[in-house]
């Protein structure tokens, strides 16, 4: 999965993204809930980029500025060398053939009303990909047999589909219309354990066999976010506070907060587990409404100086492309 | 010393379609001071097992056989709602569940759901029950006690509302705390916390606690022994170093080279168990696991589900097929 050029196929640029909260008869504005507060990063051709945090960390609010559902309140996203941040709606739906996304609830994100078949093939008639109906038919049995689904099955509905079967019909959506680029919101993570490796081991198998394809890889699980992806981006409170290759998430971990994540999931090892770092954060991730002055981790972290709290640390590269916020590192 | 022994426990739902055997035949035991986990995927029977224990079962449902003996008495021989079972179900049993969300009373407060036990099982004055309250929420870690027993639910976070629970589980010294995916629907950061919580609690009131979680990792790093369950039967059991270091149930093996370790090395590929889980409905008599299993040998389609077998020690699986040799 080593990326094959150094392209960037997405560039985001000190992305904000701040809904407002509004109070009263006029709903007048009182306060920005900061869900996103100026992240960058580059995701290259044929990547998978991992974004992991805890929930209210903004991991999905930038998947979905990314495919132009939300308007960003500020900062730039430059897909195939265009910025699309301030794009019109008609111009975007364009662009979104070129992109997909996987939604993490295989039961609510599939019409329960509509049939298998037509839900895969429903992008294809959108941006009339193919004109006829032969060519059509085949490429919907097509996407069927490269997700692992029998093409027999088009003609049920989603609830004849198990949990794992229903995000394949979800990825073969996401296929349709061969996007270099497919946002994954947590794919896996409403599937029995059993299942789960089914649909990684799917999506690097698509990726492998695809002519161009980079994941957006959005997910609270660091063990699967580790295992899939090439890079890893950690996010605290609207900010990447690391960044780095996924093999370096484990052995080399500089952010607190980092270190502090990767101790708190357990490995399915007891003799690894008695010997593993165990670092217990002090309380819970502060309100994006009123975040700390300062870097946002400094409260819960142990390794807070009194100048944390007084500017926001900026990522610093330390080399290898390694990035860190943190003053103390 | 075994504080709870259950044999050949036995729950079923009548259902539409057929006859569920949610738990079929489980049979454990807990020893005092233990930390045990119970394993599995959605539907295989960890809960309704536990649930049975307590008799919280309710119709449908039907606990049809087995023996659950706690302190000398066989539990299931009490009427579910009888003082024999409200005296142990809460008190000497506790239990702590997955949804921190739904599982308090949204219309009382933090102070009136926490001292109603207290009340009811050990008898206190309402000032001393409330005095014991302020305690326990001290002892769980939330923080500013005396402000905030008189705060409902919605006033507190999923963690602060999970401890909640922890502290309502203790209040009437349990021997057993029983934790039904105690962490999965809380942040990472925050389950280590309160899976901590929870092992220096049990360690202070010298309770034992059955963890019950389909995640590998956590009763890696808590528990002492180990129960996988598969379709309402438990498929292997031992200590938590044997079932790591050599686990021989082919549902087991499948399960740990399925899940990503944050320690493997780079290009490690995972190996799926393929199929699906079964549904439990008018299950075949043969293994449930027949059908995704790749150890399996002409036995296995011939006789019915073995019973459980040592296979060294306090290690037993529930299989026909020799998985010690590796698979071609």
């Amino acid at each position: 999965m080593s990326p094959k050029s150094k392209e960037a196929i997405l560039e985001v640029k000190d992305l904000k993204m701040y809904f407002p909260v509004t109070r009263g008869l006029l709903r007048r504005k009182v306060a920005d809930v900061k869900a996103v507060d100026g992240v960058s990063f580059k995701l290259l051709r044929d990547e998978t980029l991992g974004l992991v945090g805890e929930s209210g960390c903004g991991k999905t609010t930038i998947g979905r500025c990314v495919l132009g559902l939300y308007r960003p309140t500020a900062g730039q996203i430059i897909f195939n060398g265009e910025d699309v941040s301030a794009y019109p709606e008609k111009k975007l739906r364009e662009i979104r053939r070129n992109m997909a996304l996987i939604f993490q609830d295989p039961y609510s994100s599939l019409d329960p009303r509509q049939n298998a078949g037509s839900i895969v093939g429903e992008p294809l008639i959108i941006h009339q990909m193919f004109p006829t109906k032969k060519e059509y038919k085949d490429k919907v049995e097509d996407l069927f047999r490269v997700v692992g689904l029998d093409p027999s099955m088009s003609d049920r509905f989603p609830h004849e589909f198990s949990g794992g079967q229903r995000q394949r019909i979800g990825v073969a959506r996401a296929l349709a219309c061969e996007p270099p680029l497919i946002v994954c919101d947590e794919p896996i993570s409403a599937l029995d354990v059993s299942i789960q490796a089914q649909i990684i081991n799917l999506l690097e198998q698509l990726q492998d066999g695809a002519k161009e394809l980079s994941y957006l890889f959005i997910a609270h699980d660091l063990s699967v976010v580790r295992h899939i992806s090439d890079r890893v981006a950690v996010m605290y409170l609207g900010r990447i506070v690391e960044i780095c290759k996924a093999r370096e998430l484990y052995d080399n971990p500089l952010h607190p907060y980092t270190r502090a994540l990767l101790s708190a999931v357990p490995i399915a090892d007891p003799f690894v587990e008695e010997t593993r770092e165990r670092i217990i954060l002090k309380g819970e991730v502060p309100s994006p409404l009123n975040p700390p002055p300062g870097c946002s981790f400094h409260p819960r972290c142990f390794m807070a100086i009194p100048e944390c709290s007084e500017a926001v640390p900026p990522l610093h590269d330390i080399g290898n492309g390694h990035e860190v916020a943190c003053i103390r590192v | 010393m075994e504080l709870l022994k259950v044999t050949s426990l036995a729950t079923q739902f009548k259902t539409e379609g057929g006859l569920v055997k949610a738990v079929d035949g489980v049979s454990y035991y807990i020893d005092e001071l233990e930390i045990v986990g119970l394993v599995g995927e959605s539907g295989c029977g960890k809960s309704v097992s536990q649930l049975s224990t307590m008799q919280l079962i309710s119709a449908p449902g039907k606990i049809v056989g087995g023996e659950v003996i706690f302190e000398g008495q066989n539990l299931l021989k009490y009427e579910a709602n009888g003082p024999e079972m409200r005296a142990t179900r809460g008190a000497k049993i506790a239990m702590i569940f997955q949804e921190p969300m739904t599982s308090l009373n949204p219309v009382l407060t933090i102070g009136q759901q926490l001292t109603e036990m207290l009340e009811l099982h050990m008898k206190m004055s309402s000032e001393a029950a409330r005095r014991r309250a302020i305690d326990l929420m001290g002892l769980v870690g939330i923080p500013a006690a005396e402000n905030r027993i008189d705060d409902y639910p919605h006033h507190f976070s999923g963690g602060m509302r999970q401890r909640v629970m922890i502290a309502m589980a203790l209040s009437c010294n349990p021997r057993i705390l029983i934790a039904d995916e105690p962490t999965t629907a809380l942040d990472v950061t925050t389950q280590a916390q309160l899976l901590e919580l929870m092992k220096d609690m049990v360690q202070r009131f010298r309770a034992s606690l059955v963890i019950v979680t389909h995640n590998l990792g956590v009763v890696a790093r808590y528990a002492q022994r180990i129960y996988i369950m598969y379709a309402g039967r438990i498929v292997e059991s031992g200590t938590t170093k044997d079932i790591f270091a050599t686990p021989r149930h082919p549902y087991t093996i499948g399960l740990l080279k399925s899940i990503p370790r944050l320690d493997e090395a780079e290009g490690t590929k995972l190996v799926p168990i393929e199929g699906l889980p079964p549904n439990l409905i008018n299950m075949p008599p043969t293994c449930a696991f027949l059908p995704r299993c790749s150890y399996k040998i002409d036995r296995c389609f011939r006789d019915p589900w073995p019973d459980l077998k040592s296979v060294g020690g306090n290690h037993f699986i529930r299989c026909y097929a020799n998985t010690k040799e590796k698979k071609k």
